[in-house]
């Protein structure tokens, strides 16, 4: 399944797509198919994102699941400052990444 | 050290107000990413993984104590606290907001500082001996070299499109401390039979994808043809670079392609029509930045040795020091890879406590090192205690100068969009495992670099021990390569093999340790010991 | 046809000489070498300007296209034009945006025949950026040194 991430012009954080706008949260992600040139163009056009681009993820209970590792990092935060990740509070978090 | 004057502040003001203009115009609209993006990079503003990252140039790695607080407070301000020192000799921040931008380089623009040509298709901050001018071993200062330099490349109208990025290494001694070779231009300051000062110059090193140690193409060019000369080797370039393969357009490959005889004839000739346009600056200039580096006064009959009741202290004191040209002072270095720390990384806090001890105790200098650590530059031997009593105390203390410890890694996948792998876990693990097994010290001078992709901001090409991150099937997986230099005996490391995981790469790196303990004759290094018997024992013992 | 190549005087936005702008630089580098009576010649990237240095007095215009703001080398065709003591109009067409106006200008290009029209007070502002400058190129400009040494 294809989602779609980009990030934010002003502040540059990493957002995602929700059908309505762009959230930090990879949870808040739907689904877009494969056609998504007009999505990711309308949106960059109107400045709502930076250098959006479609991504493969799966989904369980827990919520998306970036197929690559570079997108799970951008998802999360740094493995190596847990502190400064979307999850401070879950020890568990770098595992997740890898 | 070198400070501005009117001009070169009306220059980095004019910059922020360029700036600042080109962002606005790019949040409304008026720029595309693709327009703006060469703009922000020659800004020093990436976009990375979480956010934009802005990289602050500090020109051959000198910073004064107001300089440093004031990269401290931009941490604090803008950031999340830290920055995080690169092999560059550089600061970068990776919290950055676009729309602060301006207002940051505002900021350092009122210390004398600016992020100009920290990144694009340009001449890039030039780097130099992180013991400039205080070295035991130096001909003369190499900074102010470096800085008529720096002016020449800034804003230079013909090079800032080049078919890629361009580095500079200045240095003035024998022993190579900033990996001059390695870098698209390197510089030695040199004497010749007539007693008189000129500079070699080394065209075509880089590390990257294809490494290569630079060949001496000249190896005098007086001093009042420098910057001409500096001239004709980029004009070249920027004519006859490589543009169609963006992986083969560095002047390495032009240099190695035309060959260094042709490449060479190319420069000689371009120079000669150069010398004719008189786009020298004149002597005096190079003798009006000279004034800037005049040596501190330093004191006489200052005591040679300190007390080394505390073993502590003694063991910091003999490992992080470096001879000084003054009696009775050394340049002192404070690592910034603490066990399982992150490597270069320092906090606001101990920012600040850097630049008061600069002030304190180093006539208010310091210097950031291509190893990612800090140098303070002359330090009284006798003051040597009471400063590593107040390192020790902010985790700044840790007694691993040059050893496998001291591990240069880049950000790698936790912060870099183009890494393929985490270097920092690497770096942790493997300092944790050599500082438990206590074989540290006893490894002694042992050069570890680790990068996250094939670009090699970690340098691994020219470690004693290199790691290279890669991405194997979606998994990282890290090669190991050894036998790099970048010192004075530039050499380039070599792979061992299949790359091992996450856990694999530290135990072969614990083995390939093992296996020059095991080998090593009196009085040899890691370097020496694999130098002199050869990849066949270190393979044996990791894939055997 | 030979009209299509060049760019013609309507569409050149910004000029700092006097006289009539020149009408189509209608032969590429080959051409011109070819031919004796071209007046002329439009520079692509991977074109050597010195070829043109034998001819520079029958010389009344040189475009010098940038098909990519990337592509720099139209900068160093420039200055061994000036530096050779080419005097005619230097046109600088094709992906030509604001934030380079500055460099063409001190590298020698006397007019600007952007693809795309430009803001004309962005523009302005770009060309007045720099109240120095830290080298000599191929505009009338003294750099720093000269400035903190007394030199003209």
């Amino acid at each position: 399944m294809n989602i779609l991430t980009g990030n934010d012009l002003k502040s540059g954080a990493v957002v995602w797509w929700t059908g309505e706008g762009w959230s930090i949260h990879v949870n808040d992600a739907i689904e877009v198919g494969d056609d998504t040139d007009a999505t990711c163009a309308r949106e960059e056009a109107a400045r709502n994102v930076n250098l959006p681009y479609a991504i493969e993820a799966t989904r369980d209970a827990s919520g998306w699941r970036p197929a690559h590792i570079k997108e799970r990092v951008r998802a999360i935060g740094p493995t190596v400052r847990p502190d400064l990740t979307l999850k401070p509070a879950d020890p568990d978090i770098g595992n997740w990444v890898i | 050290m070198y400070l501005y004057d009117q001009y070169d502040q009306a220059m980095v003001d004019a910059r922020v107000a360029e700036f600042r203009d080109q962002t606005e115009r790019r949040l409304k609209g008026a720029l595309s990413e693709e327009q703006f993006r060469p703009l922000r990079l020659m800004n020093g503003l990436y976009l990375q993984l979480h956010a934009y990252m802005l990289r602050v140039a500090v020109p051959y790695g000198t910073l004064n104590s107001r300089q440093m607080h004031a990269l401290a407070d931009i941490a604090d301000k803008y950031d999340r606290g830290y920055g995080h020192f690169t092999t560059r000799q550089n600061i970068q921040y990776n919290w950055i907001r676009l729309e602060d931008a301006p207002d940051i380089l505002a900021d350092l623009a009122a210390v004398e500082m600016h992020a100009i040509q920290t990144s694009g298709n340009c001449i890039r901050n030039i780097s130099s001996d992180h013991f400039a001018g205080a070295a035991a071993d130096e001909l003369v200062d190499p900074r102010p070299y470096a800085e008529l330099l720096r002016q020449w490349s800034s804003f230079h109208p013909e090079f800032s499109y080049l078919p890629r990025k361009f580095k500079f290494a200045v240095i003035a001694s024998d022993t190579d401390r900033a990996a001059m070779k390695l870098h698209d231009i390197g510089i030695q300051i040199v004497r010749n039979h007539a007693g008189e000062l000129g500079a070699s110059f080394y065209v075509g090193g880089g590390m990257g994808r294809t490494p290569m140690i630079a060949p001496c193409i000249r190896d005098f060019v007086p001093l009042d043809q420098l910057i001409t000369y500096a001239e004709a080797c980029l004009r070249v370039y920027n004519r006859y670079g490589r543009r169609d393969n963006k992986f083969k357009a560095r002047i390495k490959i032009l240099v190695h392609e035309l060959g260094q005889d042709e490449y060479t004839r190319q420069v000689e000739a371009e120079f000669a029509h150069m010398l004719e346009q008189g786009i020298e600056p004149p002597l005096a200039e190079l003798e009006r930045i000279k004034g800037y580096f005049e040596q501190p006064v330093f004191e006489s009959g200052l005591a040679a040795d300190f007390d080394r009741s505390d073993p502590d202290f003694a063991l910091w004191a003999d490992r992080n020091t470096h001879a000084h040209k003054a009696a009775g002072y050394v340049s002192a270095v404070i690592s910034l890879k603490p066990v399982g720390g992150i490597p270069g990384d320092a906090s606001a806090a101990q920012m600040h406590l850097m630049a008061d001890l600069a002030r304190e105790y180093s006539f208010d200098e310091c210097r950031v090192m291509h190893t990612q650590n800090i140098v303070l530059p002359h330090v009284r031997i006798a003051d040597l205690h009471a400063l590593w009593t107040q390192l020790e105390a902010a985790g700044l203390g840790s007694p691993n100068l040059d050893t496998i410890e001291d591990i240069i890694a880049c950000p790698g996948l936790d912060y870099c969009s183009l890494a393929n792998a985490r270097s920092i876990p690497i770096a942790q693990k493997i300092s944790q495992r050599f500082a438990q097994s206590g074989r540290t010290a006893e490894l002694g001078e042992l050069k570890l670099k680790i990068s996250g992709c094939i670009n090699a901001c970690g340098h691994h090409h020219a470690g004693h021990i290199g790691i290279l991150g890669v991405d194997r099937k979606g998994k990282e997986n890290y090669q190991l390569l050894l036998g790099g230099s970048e010192a004075q005996d530039t050499s380039l490391a070599k792979i061992t093999g299949p790359g091992f995981d996450e856990d694999g790469i530290v135990n072969a790196v614990e083995k390939a340790t093992d296996v020059y303990l095991a080998n090593r004759a009196e009085g040899e290094r890691f370097l020496d010991t694999y130098r002199r018997i050869g990849m066949e024992p270190f393979k044996e013992a990791l894939y055997g | 046809m030979a009209e299509e190549l060049g760019t013609s005087p309507d569409e050149v936005q910004f000029r700092f000489r006097d006289g009539e702008p020149v009408d189509h630089a209608a032969v590429t580098v080959d051409s011109f070498l070819d031919q004796s009576n071209a007046t002329a010649v439009r520079i692509e990237p991977g074109d050597d300007a010195r070829a043109l240095l034998p001819h520079l007095e029958r010389l009344a215009l040189v475009e010098v296209n940038f098909p990519v703001f990337g592509d720099g080398r139209g900068y160093s065709a420039a200055r061994i034009l000036r530096e050779a003591g080419y005097v005619g109009e230097l046109r600088a067409v094709g992906d030509v945006l604001i934030d380079q106006l500055s460099s063409m200008r001190r590298c020698g290009f006397d007019s600007f025949a952007p693809d795309k029209r430009l803001d004309e007070e962005d523009a302005r502002a770009a060309f007045e950026r720099w109240p120095e400058v830290y080298q000599p190129a191929a505009d009338a400009r003294r750099p720093i040194w000269a400035k903190r040494h007394g030199q003209d």
